[in-house]
């Protein structure tokens, strides 16, 4: 952790984004997170993703629970709505925040004891209920606040600081995403902002449930010789399916491959993610083939980054509940009660 | 790129842009952060050494540091004007605050090591000379065709802007090392010193001639128009202590700026600057333009002197016509007439301050010193100092022509190392390298042994006295300074940039959290390149090519670590925020080799051994 505040002083030539921005007004609190904790660069990558959209910061809330990763909230978007939620209630919570206002942006951010342990009921429902958010969990593999146990994350076999081996069958976060149905499920890694960060954005441009599964190291616990979720063990087996790029709705597409190498993937608000083929025939849109996938090259020991899968004609809970267009709290007294002659109008038709 | 050589003593300097800048290559930081502890006396020192006359260049100093220090670069965009430190006024407090420093000046040379050398003038060059090289046992004598030491700091810097007593004492400083001190005596022939049997010669008599400006009813008008030093040195004299009520002053220099002020002291009701250059094209510096304009002295432009007017031998009043000024593809420039009528203005007395010139007469042509046939000035090399004629050094505005006090000092150390190493049988040539210390500032996880939370004030204002009270003294100084309130919170927008982030790539496993934390965005991993590619490819664009690229070894992913000198505020994040240590800061002291220092005279020694 550090004592000073960050110097308020900026690169001279630092840009502004559409609304008047720059990167740094969407910064929150400096970190008190260890030296080097992945956590601190998907932050990074949060702030980058909310100035590059040109999103207004009081448009965003930002909900977490409890743990290393559900403090971090408080590191970026300092000028967001936010709720610490109890552990693992934060799904719930959101979705509550969601069902009253619908016209914010919704950002989950939970670790893998807070979503995989104490809260996995919590996100199982919020998935299969397709409350539209960006679920982003902070993976490390272990519990860093209480010194470094294994969670439920952690893989089989992989040994702890100590020297203890984990026995325990790991839960699969964006497999369990994509069994649920949430409709855009991906994963990455802290220490790849190229990758991290489109898929940040297209997760917010998405109608639906947005999962990242994010490994990000804990520097202090989970970074050594024979974990399988430190920097260097993951980049030794990151397998990315398909760089891609996120286009604005109505920017210029300036990226240009043969045909064949991309497959265009249309959001609801206008925007297009341009994926990049690589060697396999990896194709994002077919959900058993992905999830067959992941766990093949999971038993292989392999981590498979990316967009994982995008249903692009998504629906989220409102359109399910058939929800009013407004946030409640715009609701008037005449909306609210609307009068003998409307009342009379249910009932005659309840008879 | 190649990874950078940071054991090259040039590149951590480089970083230092105010140290850098300044030709004795001062410490800024250094004395800075020991004003800010309150050690007036040690931060004086350290100035000291370095330059001789902290006093006196704390108040009329040129301050090339200012201009270069990265305050002024960062500060952009921050809602303020970006501004430099005002390290010339934080170097006036350590004067001003300092205690006796007596103790701690060089102890006088228990021996004579049996040579002489003679120091023509008592300027800063010479005085420098003496400074170094007395406390080495070297017997000094010094010339001066004044009674007093000090040169042009003396005679022609007015004493509203230096006290006498501060010349007084920093010159005094130097005559405790048993520096001889021949008064009243002008050098009159070359000839006739070197047969005095010194072992060398320095010539530090500055550039003595004002320039004089030869149009009609110059010669008959004489009585009212003077050139502007020998003017300011008859004012320090008491020759003059009055003049005409309507003044014009002629150049756009620091002497002219002297002039003017000096002339709205001495009776001058309606005094003003003209000159040929655009205003911002004068050479007097910015802040003395401004000083001059405060006093309500008007600066015109753009005016060429065509003529003086007079009427039965007296002055009247002058002639000007208006230019533009036009610079042809090398850059030279013309001034073209505008075509408007000739602009006349009354004056009952001109200053001519249009430039100086060096004068060599007392120096003969046929003793072996070659002159440039042009010029006509000395040859002398840039480093060494040295004449063709080995025992001779020139230095200060004698050398290469009217420059400023930090440089004439500056070459006294230079010319007192060449002389020392002549003396001792070594090579002149041969230069020492800088003395360099390199200490990592970690005390903690988070704690630093330098004050690493930047500032975010502006610069503070230097208190005046009451204009009007100013403007009837010629001695009154002026600027008051700042007390020790003010120094400390001033001293606290210095950037430290001595305090080096220092990478160890071994170190890195590359998590990102240095490059995510700074706020200047001078950090990038990327692929290495060449450096035309990688200042485009940084996370924020490094177009200011002045400064350098660090580029670390390859790292594992054969990424490189990148750093853009810049813009780095040394607040130290990236290295707080680092896991394994793999960024540190360290602070970097440069001081210069003078005559005499550590590993000098190494070859004599071993000789002698």
């Amino acid at each position: 952790m550090t004592y000073i505040a960050k110097p308020k002083l900026h690169h001279p030539h630092l840009t502004c984004n559409a609304i008047g921005f720059t990167r740094r007004d969407y910064e929150g609190k400096i970190s008190t997170l260890c030296a080097g904790c992945g956590h601190d660069s998907i932050s990074a990558a949060i702030i980058h993703a909310c100035w590059e959209l040109s999103i207004e910061p009081h448009r965003i809330a930002k909900l977490s629970g409890i743990g290393c990763s559900s403090k971090t909230p408080d590191y970026f978007l300092g000028q967001s709505h936010g709720f610490n939620t109890v552990h693992g209630r934060m799904p719930s919570v959101l979705t509550g925040a969601n069902l009253a206002n619908r016209k914010l942006f919704y950002l989950g951010v939970s670790g893998d004891g807070d979503s995989a342990s104490i809260g996995i009921g919590q996100l199982v429902h919020a998935i299969r209920r397709g409350v539209r958010m960006v679920y982003i969990v902070e993976n490390n593999g272990v519990y860093g606040l209480t010194k470094g146990q294994f969670s439920a994350t952690a893989d089989q076999g992989s040994v702890s600081k100590k020297g203890a081996r984990n026995t325990d069958v790991p839960l699969d976060l964006v497999g369990l995403a994509m069994h649920l149905g949430a409709s855009f499920v991906a994963r990455s890694f802290s220490g790849d902002k190229h990758q991290l960060i489109p898929l940040i954005k297209a997760a917010i441009a998405h109608k639906g449930t947005a999962f990242i599964d994010v490994v990000s190291p804990c520097v202090t616990f989970n970074n050594h010789a024979g974990s399988t979720k430190s920097y260097e063990y993951v980049r030794e087996h990151n397998d990315a399916v398909n760089p891609f790029d996120y286009i604005a709705p109505r920017a210029p597409i300036t990226v240009d491959y043969a045909p064949g190498e991309v497959v265009d993937v249309q959001m609801h608000d206008g925007s297009l993610l341009r994926l990049r083929k690589l060697d396999t025939n990896y194709d994002p849109s077919d959900r058993a083939a992905a999830i067959s996938y992941v766990h093949t090259q999971q038993l292989r020991g392999e981590i498979v980054t990316g967009l994982l899968y995008v249903d692009a004609d998504s629906h989220d809970l409102h359109q399910h509940l058939n929800t009013v267009a407004v946030p409640l709290n715009t609701l008037t007294a005449k909306d609210l009660s609307p009068g003998k002659a409307t009342l009379d109008k249910i009932n005659a038709a309840l008879r | 790129m190649q990874p950078s050589d940071t054991q090259d003593p040039a590149y951590f300097h480089k970083v230092v842009d105010c140290q850098w800048a300044c030709p004795a290559h001062t410490p800024v930081p250094e004395y800075i952060r020991l004003i800010a502890a309150g050690r007036y006396g040690d931060a004086y020192m350290v100035n000291w050494r370095a330059n001789v006359f902290p006093g006196i260049l704390g108040r009329i100093c040129d301050r090339p540091c200012e201009p270069a220090c990265r305050r002024s670069r960062v500060e952009v965009s921050n809602g303020n004007t970006p501004e430099p430190v005002a390290i010339c006024r934080l170097k006036r407090v350590a004067a001003d605050l300092k205690d006796d420093i007596r103790a701690y000046l060089p102890t006088p040379a228990a021996r004579k090591n049996g040579k002489r050398v003679a120091c023509v003038g008592a300027g800063p060059a010479s005085l420098a000379v003496a400074r170094d090289l007395a406390p080495l046992g070297y017997a000094i004598t010094i010339f001066e065709a004044d009674a007093k030491a000090g040169g042009f700091m003396r005679t022609q810097v007015p004493r509203f802007r230096l006290p006498e007593e501060v010349i007084d004492e920093e010159t005094g400083y130097i005559f405790t090392f048993n520096v001889e001190f021949v008064n009243n005596r002008r050098i009159d022939s070359m000839k006739a010193l070197l047969t005095e049997g010194y072992d060398a010669v320095f010539v530090g008599s500055g550039a003595p001639r004002g320039r004089d400006l030869d149009i009609p009813g110059r010669r008959e008008a004489a009585a009212h128009i003077h050139v502007g030093i020998d003017w300011l040195a008859s004012v320090y004299f008491g020759h003059v202590s009055n003049v005409g009520r309507r003044v014009i002053v002629l150049g756009g220099g620091n002497t002219a700026m002297d002039c003017c002020r000096s002339a709205r002291r001495l009776g001058g009701e309606d005094v003003k600057v003209i000159v040929r250059s655009g205003f911002a094209q004068m050479k007097a510096s910015p802040w003395e333009k401004e000083d001059a304009m405060h006093e309500g002295i008007p600066i015109l432009n753009d005016h060429v002197p065509k003529s003086f007017v007079h009427e039965n031998g007296r002055l009247v009043g002058m002639i000007f016509e208006k230019i533009y000024a036009e610079y042809d593809v090398n850059g030279r420039r013309a001034l073209i007439p505008t075509g408007e009528p000739e602009v006349y203005f009354d004056c009952d007395e001109v200053l001519i301050a249009v430039g100086q010139e060096n004068a060599f007469p007392w120096i003969e042509r046929d003793i072996g010193i070659a002159f440039d046939a042009r010029s006509n000035m000395p040859i002398v090399n840039k480093t060494t100092l040295q004449a063709s004629l080995p025992k001779v050094f020139f230095g200060g505005d004698a050398a290469f022509g009217p420059k400023n006090i930090i440089t004439a000092v500056a070459h006294g150390h230079e010319a007192a190392l060449s002389i020392d190493r002549m003396l001792n049988g070594e090579d002149v040539t041969q230069r020492p390298p800088p003395l360099t210390h390199v200490v990592s500032q970690k005390m903690g996880i988070h704690e630093w042994s330098y004050d690493n939370n930047v500032s975010l004030d502006a610069r503070s204002k230097v208190p005046w006295v009451d204009a009007a009270k100013a403007l009837k003294s010629i001695r009154l100084e002026v600027e008051l300074g700042f007390n020790a309130d003010t120094a400390w919170k001033e001293a606290q927008r210095c950037l430290n940039c001595d305090v080096q982030t220092v990478f160890t790539d071994r170190l890195c496993i590359e998590c990102d959290a240095c490059v995510d934390i700074c706020p200047m965005d001078c950090l990038t991993l990327a692929p290495n390149a060449d450096e035309t590619e990688l200042r485009q490819r940084l996370s924020a664009q490094a177009l200011n090519t002045e400064q350098s690229l660090f580029v670390s070894g390859a790292l594992k992913t054969q990424r490189v670590m990148v750093k853009d000198e810049d813009v780095c505020l040394h607040c130290g994040l990236c290295a707080e925020r680092c896991p394994t240590g793999a960024w540190d800061m360290q602070k970097f002291l440069l001081e210069m080799s003078h005559a005499g220092d550590g590993c000098a005279n190494t070859a004599a020694k071993k000789a002698a051994a």
